[in-house]
């Protein structure tokens, strides 16, 4: 038979868990992103730091993700979770492209902005908080998004450090039983279960964002 | 260097201000006293609004000293010796003064109201009743009492730059900036803004610094004009005699100018 489908059903619980993991780290992840691409993209405006800081994140970008990871675990110790390098070393690796995100964003906001700001005296707490963050984090969403599916798409690169995720699941599963087409199947059916609603969320978010 | 005149609220000292090899203010000394309301003119390119922008702390002075009120303000004393201001020592002075801009900045991310209480509330630490109090009352005197929970994007840009007016009058400055303020407007909504401007300058013993083109306005408003060209004063006087009777070649020749534009 070429498709077994009771093998399938066998195999879906532990699939299924799989997944969990992966939208687990994927979403761990990108709050790290998220949080650390703004301080980087904040800091970056600061001299001299600023600069060495753009240096380290253009060497991030540029290096494979595959080999951060790899790297990273190897030098981890070893009481540190393999999910926890692979959520950490994902988190660090996107910063360095939603900091230029940001960037771009805070770069779009009016020059009037920041002297209206300064020539009410507000302190740079409120500068940054309440006039131009909200401005430049409104038209960033939908990139911000973009990088919510592109991380998806990289969470079985996790599979490098035998993080126990959808694919390496797959692998185990489907090699023991000789029936890889069907558990890679449903691990590529699984993922778009995951990506298409976040694309048409964001895409949503999208539209609403630019109305305003 | 000449005594600078004590009774003087703002005293520029020999300001040099250069953008790379352009020298756009030259040596420049004037001072303004307290309530008075004075209005710089002339063409453009001519160091107007870099003026305003040097007193706002927008611009740093290449060279020379700006005071407040007696004190220095470009710069401060440490060590002996005079050195560029820096922020600390900025902050507490640079609340005095408040400007409204050409494309009225207001922040499009707020309301009307939080456009006015954000800087009195985090600045000045108002509470927020108090804050809303001066709110309305502000939103009030500029005619908008309506508008306090629009978003800017929501007014005329007559309307916006009233409230721009609003939001610096909220921090009850002692000196307010005026660049051009009526500019950007659509000719209808001109009178509006300066009917506000009128009503501060009647109602209230602020210091003012005007640029503008609306020589009516002027005329109505200023106790004293400069006419300044590539960065020195041309030309002072009443607004009688600068209007009436300007001495100057370069005066006429730009009252002209601006009277042939439709103003
Ligand atoms: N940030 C800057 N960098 C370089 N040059 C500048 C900068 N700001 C102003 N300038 C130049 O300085 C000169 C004076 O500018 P300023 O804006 O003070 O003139 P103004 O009298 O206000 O003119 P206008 O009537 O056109 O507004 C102009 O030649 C202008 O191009
Ligand atoms: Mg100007």
């Amino acid at each position: 038979m070429f498709w077994d489908f009771e093998w399938t059903f066998q195999i879906l619980p532990d699939l299924m868990r799989g997944l969990a993991v992966t939208v687990q780290a994927t979403l761990l992840g990108y709050l790290i992103a998220l949080v650390l691409g703004l301080a980087i993209a904040m800091v970056r405006r600061v001299p001299v730091v600023g600069t060495a800081v753009h240096a380290v994140m253009e060497f991030v970008r540029t290096t494979p993700l595959l080999v951060q990871l790899v790297f990273v675990f190897a030098l981890a110790p070893s009481t540190v979770s393999a999910l926890t390098v692979g959520i950490a070393v994902l988190g660090v690796h996107y910063s360095a492209y939603t900091a230029e995100v940001y960037r771009s964003g805070i770069e779009g906001v009016a020059r009037g902005q920041w002297e209206a700001a300064r020539a009410l005296s507000l302190p740079a707490s409120r500068t940054w908080g309440a006039v131009v963050l909200p401005q430049a984090i409104r038209k960033v969403i939908p990139a911000l998004g973009n990088y919510l599916i592109a991380m998806f798409k990289d969470t079985p690169l996790l599979l490098a450090i035998t993080v126990v995720e959808l694919l390496a699941m797959a692998r185990q599963v489907g090699s023991a039983d000789f029936r890889v087409v069907e558990a890679f199947t449903v691990v590529g059916f699984l993922f778009l279960l995951v990506s298409i609603p976040s694309a048409i969320i964001i895409r949503r978010l999208e539209r609403r964002y630019a109305a305003v | 260097m000449p005594p600078s005149d004590a009774s003087a609220l703002i005293n520029f000292d020999q300001v040099v201000k250069r953008f790379g090899d352009l020298t756009v203010l030259d040596h420049l000394d004037f001072s303004v006293a307290p309530g008075e309301r004075v209005t710089l003119i002339g063409p453009s390119g001519s160091g107007k609004t870099t003026i305003l922008r040097l007193l706002m702390t927008l611009e740093k002075v290449t060279e020379g000293l700006i005071e407040v009120d007696g004190e220095p303000f470009s710069h401060m004393p440490r060590g002996g010796r005079m050195v560029p201001a820096n922020e600390a020592y900025l902050r507490p002075r640079r609340k005095r003064i408040g400007m409204v801009f050409q494309q009225f900045n207001l922040f499009p991310n707020m309301t009307v109201r939080k456009n006015l209480t954000e800087a009195p509330v985090h600045v000045l630490g108002l509470s927020r009743g108090e804050a809303n109090a001066r709110a309305e009352e502000l939103l009030d005197l500029v005619g908008l009492s309506d508008k306090v929970d629009a978003h800017p994007t929501q007014l005329s840009g007559g309307q916006q730059q009233r409230v721009a007016i609003a939001r610096a009058l909220a921090m009850r400055p002692e000196i307010l900036l005026l660049d051009e303020v009526t500019s950007a407007l659509d000719p209808e909504l001109v009178a509006g803004v300066l009917d506000v401007l009128r009503t501060v300058a009647e109602t209230t013993d602020i210091t003012m610094l005007c640029v503008t083109h609306e020589m009516g306005f002027a005329r109505d408003v200023s106790h004293r004009v400069l006419m300044f060209d590539k960065g020195r004063i041309a030309e002072e006087g009443t607004p009688d005699e600068i209007f009436g009777d300007p001495r100057e070649d370069r005066t006429k020749e730009f009252l002209r100018s601006v009277l042939d534009n439709g103003h």
